[in-house]
């Protein structure tokens, strides 16, 4: 990009720093906060599908499936999120791989789980071992995107439920009263109505998840915690940009990149609440009616 | 070995009293459940020392949020936001950073009948480290909690109180400060219940674990390194912690008692747990 930084040792100054700033570890560096923010754009509505479907399941009139929906939205509660961070991926991709292995080895004689090793037949490892290295990259991420939207998911469902019961029991009756059946109630009265009670639950949930995000780097992804950690460790005369231990730096430009994150994230739920309450049966949506008038 | 010499050699592995050397392969369930359990000690540690300083903190917090004096109040706002508005993650890594770029000295505090020797290089140990980051982290968190009931406290308590003629420092503990915590209690008992969540993040960031002297998770991920089966210890850690959760919610429910105790019954509002706070 820039022919004059061929030869670091020559420069100093302003333009040692830019030069040292689009090396090509700091591009892998940029594009990381790529990475971030593309899981927060897959985990966020995956949490919210996984909660939605746990809420319907802890409402539903089957019980196993009502138990099992009350025992997922409870799994967080006591238990910290960071222990689910780190047995999901495991339990997941082994998991994976021995149902794999069941369909497609079926006349292996021998134990998965030998002693201190987990083996399964070698057509069923996933990602195979002849993929290339970026399968691994995505099976790995993805890995942590589905542990993720399980743990977040069991938050929504919490929230989501609360609402659902925070629907005003008035508005259940006079549907009742003009001859809705279950469905009906459902779809016209207590879906549209919900989702002002529970945005507050959410909005808290999108700032919880997105201060999760550091957690990749525990996962093994290489995430901007990764890079910060690795590029601003002290770099010796071999290195052609010798540095001392800048970690300091970078984890505060980590710092200013979650606070920024936060007050934009502020800011849009605040305007999107206002926005759901209009017209809401609640004081919020009645003094913006009123304010209309 | 038996399950009672095991609990000997490791019931206090995690301050650095028994066997010298972790457990190297044949795990028993024992074994673990007690090397686990050790770990605990680290995060009831941390737990408890960061609420019992960072409550104090959080009331003058709170109290310079909601001051008139712009000189207070932007401070605090700002302290609020720094830690709420940052993953603990990263403001774990950037303390330790901070700490280990501090000159190392060493200092003596003389309190006239002991002497006390201080290093700097302690504050890069997680015990002193670490604690000082939770501790200022819960401080935030309950501050934000305080000053949302500080604000909600009836205006006629205060009018009632000047009436008497108490001036503000009376007013403030006898009257504002009661209320204001029995309003915040439900939040800061969830506070709590994710404070001692969240100490389980120490020994997986800059913090290394002295002679492999660490919390809860750091003994369940070497078990689960080791065995490649994330399905005993991970567990383990999970019972260990919903077993807290639940002497939390009965301890702070207690307190929550007395501070209602003069109300009539219908009007105690129950605790829900409910979801966090975010860390």
């Amino acid at each position: 990009m820039f022919g004059r930084c061929e030869d670091p040792s020559s420069l100093d100054g302003a333009v040692w720093l830019l030069c040292y700033l689009t090396t090509p570890t700091h591009q892998s560096f940029y594009l990381a906060f790529g990475t971030v923010l593309l899981l927060l754009a897959i985990t966020a509505p995956l949490s919210l599908l996984f909660g939605f479907g746990g809420a319907l399941a802890s409402r539903s009139t089957i019980a196993p499936l009502r138990w099992f929906g009350r025992g997922y939205i409870a799994m967080v509660r006591g238990v910290p999120e960071i222990v689910f961070f780190m047995f999901g991926p495991i339990a997941l991709d082994q998991a994976f791989e021995y149902l794999r292995h069941r369909a497609i080895c079926p006349d292996w004689s021998e134990p998965v789980r030998r002693g201190n090793d987990f083996v399964v037949c070698t057509a069923a490892k996933l990602p195979l071992n002849a993929d290339p290295q970026w399968m691994h990259e995505i099976y790995g991420f993805a890995l942590a995107i589905l542990s993720f939207a399980i743990v977040y998911g069991a938050f929504c469902g919490n929230t989501i439920r609360g609402a659902f019961d925070a629907v005003p029991k008035a508005q259940i009756e006079t549907a009742r009263a003009f001859g809705m059946n279950q469905r009906q109630l459902f779809w016209r009265i207590l879906l549209p109505q919900m989702w002002i009670f529970a945005l507050p639950g959410l909005s808290n949930i999108w700032m919880i998840l997105t201060k999760a995000t550091p957690l990749l780097f525990l996962l093994g992804v290489e995430d901007i915690v990764y890079w910060a950690r690795e590029l601003g460790s002290a770099k010796t005369r071999a290195y052609s940009f010798p540095h001392p231990n800048w970690q300091l730096w970078y984890f505060l430009a980590l710092l200013a990149f979650y606070l920024g994150l936060t007050r934009v994230s502020e800011i849009v739920l605040v305007r999107l609440n206002r926005r759901l309450s209009h017209g809401q049966a609640t004081l919020a949506g009645a003094s913006r009616t009123a304010a209309c008038r | 070995m038996s399950c009672l010499a095991t609990i000997q050699a490791y019931g206090l592995r995690s301050i650095g009293i028994g066997e010298r050397l972790l457990p190297k392969s044949d795990f028993t369930l024992c074994e673990q459940i007690v090397l686990i359990g050790s770990g605990m000690i680290w995060n009831v540690y941390f737990g408890v020392l960061a609420l019992a300083l960072g409550f104090w903190l959080a009331i003058a917090v709170a109290v310079g949020k909601n001051s008139n004096n712009p000189l207070v109040r932007i401070p605090a706002s700002w302290f609020i936001f720094l830690f709420r508005g940052s993953p603990l993650f990263i403001q774990f890594f950037l303390a330790y950073q901070l700490f280990v770029l501090m000159p190392k000295v060493g200092l003596s505090f003389d309190l006239g009948f002991i002497e006390i020797a201080a290093e700097t290089r302690w504050f890069t140990r997680a015990w002193l480290g670490a604690l000082i980051v939770l501790f200022l982290n819960t401080a935030a968190y309950t501050g934000e909690i305080f000053h949302g009931a500080l604000r909600a406290v009836p205006v006629g308590d205060v009018e009632a109180a000047a009436a008497y003629g108490m001036n503000s420092w009376q007013t403030f503990w006898r009257v504002v400060w009661p209320t204001m915590l029995r309003l915040a209690w439900p939040s800061y008992t969830n506070e709590a219940i994710f404070l001692f969540h969240a100490t389980t993040l120490v020994f997986f960031t800059g913090f290394p674990a002295w002679r492999q002297s660490g919390d809860a998770l750091y003994y369940a991920s070497y078990f689960a390194d080791k065995t490649f089966n994330p399905f005993i210890a991970y567990p383990i850690v999970a019972g260990y912690f919903i077993l807290l959760t639940l002497g939390i919610i009965g301890l702070w429910g207690v307190i929550e008692r007395y501070l209602n105790r003069h109300l009539p019954r219908e009007q105690r509002r129950r605790t829900r747990i409910r979801l966090p706070l975010m860390r």
